[in-house]
This record gives structure tokens, sequence and C-alpha cells, in this order.
């Protein structure tokens, strides 16, 4: 059986993936994010998960304004990075779990969520970021994905609520799926920041310290705002945060927190990232 | 959290959180020609074309009066005001080599050093 070993939640800030290609992971203004992803990188080499659940936005690379998905499920066993017109390096393409994507697809649209399904699908810095972070200068990459892009563009948004009983169907899924992969859940984007209007370079550390320690032991606490009150406290981009809520759903009822970082600022960004052992893991090892 | 009852006003109906766009439908709406052109970006041939007539690559996606001179001005407070969404806006910074730094100082109307500056600041010890 499939095992969901835990999850990963972080911030996917385009200039991280500009630092990296410089290699300016241990200059001064770049470390006290970087040193964030130490514990990550052991707990990955410990656990070796072959696939990564991505929840995500997509940030004008695949998805314009003609059709724009409030949810959309990849279902490709490919998935390519491209040029994005900000100078970011096209990333190698990362492999897609393809039976699992469509297993996911089936359990979702059985639970009544009418996510759109993508057989073809690039994916922006959002996914190739994250991925780099978890997994610095592994080619091939090691994992297979599945991405979940969930709609942070164009209100109306979906309601942080929804998006966390999107991720706890998608949890679901996971926990019926009879392959023998070993899972972890990846929640991307946050925390607060605003880059457009009159408010831009907005942070608000309060509200991101409430999201940090309640997103483990309690996600109905962030998720009970409108996705336009979180606008309001975590800024226009910060509102990414509703990706952290559906890979939490997803991460299943009972985890426990392994580390977190955070960290003001990355670009305009409050940067942050957290890592969860799952309840599986935790039975598990008992 | 009551900060978000506290700073909302009701503007025509909707929903108004000071300085911050709220990119919705009649946005949506109303900024589709230069958002398209600004998604064209992707792909570094028009990025070239766009430096190389710029008039006729504006034409060419019909953007409005309003985005012809708020592009023409290189003023992003105006695109957004056209109906500009900043994710695909980034795009047309990024051919003129700026970054959301910049973006930031300009909407702000403070330096770029004051912009990043303001950032530090709000560190947590």
């Amino acid at each position: 059986m499939a095992k969901i070993v835990g999850g990963i939640l972080t911030s996917h800030v385009p200039a991280i993936g500009g630092a990296i290609a410089r290699g300016q992971q241990n200059d001064p203004y770049w470390k006290p994010f970087f040193d964030g992803f130490k514990p990550v990188h052991k707990w990955l080499a410990a656990q070796q998960p072959d696939v990564a659940v991505m929840f995500y936005n997509d940030h004008g690379l695949n998805f314009f304004l003609d059709k724009m998905p409030t949810f959309a499920v990849g279902a490709a066993d490919l998935y390519r990075n491209a040029d994005e017109g900000w100078g970011l390096p096209v990333m190698q393409a990362v492999g897609g779990a393809q039976a699992l994507s469509w297993h996911i697809i089936e359990h979702l649209v059985g639970a009544e969520f009418d996510i759109t399904t993508c057989q073809s699908m690039l994916v922006d810095h959002a996914v190739m970021v994250p991925i780099q972070l978890c997994w610095p200068g592994a080619q091939p990459w090691p994992v297979k994905i599945v991405p979940i892009v969930i709609n942070t563009v164009q209100h109306p948004l979906p309601s942080p609520a929804r998006c966390l009983a999107l991720g706890r169907a998608v949890g679901e899924a996971l926990a019926s799926w009879q392959g023998a992969e070993r899972i972890v859940v990846l929640g991307t984007g946050g925390l607060s920041h605003q880059l457009d209007g009159e408010r831009a370079g907005f942070i608000n550390a309060d509200y991101d310290r409430f999201c940090l320690d309640q997103i483990g032991p309690n996600p109905d606490a962030i998720a009970k705002d409108s996705a336009l009150d979180i606008v309001e406290l975590a800024g226009t981009q910060g509102v990414e945060v509703i990706n952290w809520i559906a890979a939490r759903g997803a991460m299943g009822a009972d985890v426990r927190e392994l580390s977190r970082n955070y960290h003001i600022p990355i670009s305009n960004t409050a940067a942050a990232t957290m890592l969860f052992e799952t309840g599986s893991s935790l039975r598990a090892a008992a | 959290m009551s900060i978000a009852k506290a700073q909302t006003k009701e503007r025509g109906g909707k929903r108004a959180i000071p300085g911050t766009p709220v990119f919705d439908g009649e946005a949506a709406a109303r900024g589709y020609a230069l958002n398209r052109m600004c998604y064209s970006f992707n792909d570094a041939a028009n990025r070239a074309q766009f430096l190389e007539d710029e008039d006729g690559y504006c034409a060419r996606f019909e953007l409005t009066p309003e985005q012809r001179e708020a592009v023409r001005n290189r003023d992003v407070l105006a695109m957004i005001a056209a109906g500009g969404n900043v994710y695909y806006l980034a795009k047309l910074a990024g051919i003129f080599g700026l970054n959301v730094q910049d973006v930031g100082a300009q909407q702000t109307g403070m330096s770029v050093d004051a912009f990043k500056q303001m950032l530090l600041d709000q560190a947590e010890d």
C-alpha cells in the first residue's frame, strides 16, 4: 500500500530560483532562508519519497485568462518547465505519476469536486523552485509529481474552506491508492506579500505566525476566513496560503511538526518553510 | 481576525481594501487585451518583437487607448487601473529588466533603495 510519509510547505519566490542559479545559498541575504531546508534534506534522505503531490498556483505560464480553472489536476507522464519571461533558467522536466493522477481525479469527481484535468501542462516556478529546494542538484529529479493547481490569480478564488476540503479529499484518494509509492505532499507559495498597488511591499508577521502555529494542529482556524479576508491580512499574493491549506488537508488528520523556518524578507515576501510527519509515518514508527 | 473588518470599506457594493487591487471579473474583462499581450511575453521572440516595434506590437493586441498610454509611460498603477494583473505585467517589466522591488518602488512612490529598506525593516529579531 502507498504511504503518505509527510508534508512540506514552502514559499516559491522566483528570486530563490535565481539565487540557486547563481549559487548564492550561503550569501548573508539568502542563508537564513536556505538554512531552513537542512532538516528537510535530512528527512527526505531518510524517507526517500517516490511521488510528490504538489498544490500550487500557476502565474501565467500554463493558464491564461481565456480559460482559468478554479482547481486543475495534472494527468501527464511528463511536465515541462518553460520561459516565464523574466530570466529564470528553464529547468529539466519532471516526470508525472500518471496512474495516481487518474486515481485522484476519479476520487475527486466521485466526491463532487468539479475539477479540470490536464494531460498537457507546463509547470512554472511554483513547482520548480520547491523541487530545487528539496532536491538540490538532483538529476534526474528523484520524484514524480501530481500537480494540483489552485486559482489565486482571478477572483472569485475558491474559498479557503473549499481548498481544505479539496485537500482532504486528495488525502482520502492517497490513502486508498494500492500502489507501493511513498508519497510526500507539498504546498507552495506565501506567506504574506503583495506585489501590486499602493500597498506593495505589505508583510504581516502577526498573521504569518498565526498561520505557522495553526496550519498543523488546526487548519480550519485559517480556513474559516474568506479569500478576501486573507488578501487583506496577507496581501494580494499572500493569499497563496490557500495552497498550504489544501496541502495540509491532504496530509491527513494527524501531523507532527518536525521543523519550521520564517524569514523576512526574500524579495517582497515573508518566506517560510515547514516540515511535517504524517499520521501514517507516526504509526509506522511506533 | 479583527483587522479585516477594521480596514475594509465597501465601494460600489464591492469590498475595497486600501491600496490593494482585487483582480476580479470586471478587472479581468477590462484588462483582457493588455494581459493577453503580456502573456505573449513568455516567448523570447515576442519580447524581441515588442522591443523592435512597440506601437505595432500593442496595436496587434488591440490595447485600449488607456492601456497603450499606461504601457507607453511604463506606469504600473495605470496598467492596473486599466485591468492589468501583476502576474502578467511582471513579464512586461522583465523586458525592461525591472524586478518586483523596482515595480513596488514605482507604485509606492519610493526610491528602489528605500523600498528595499522598507522590506528589510519588517524583519523580526
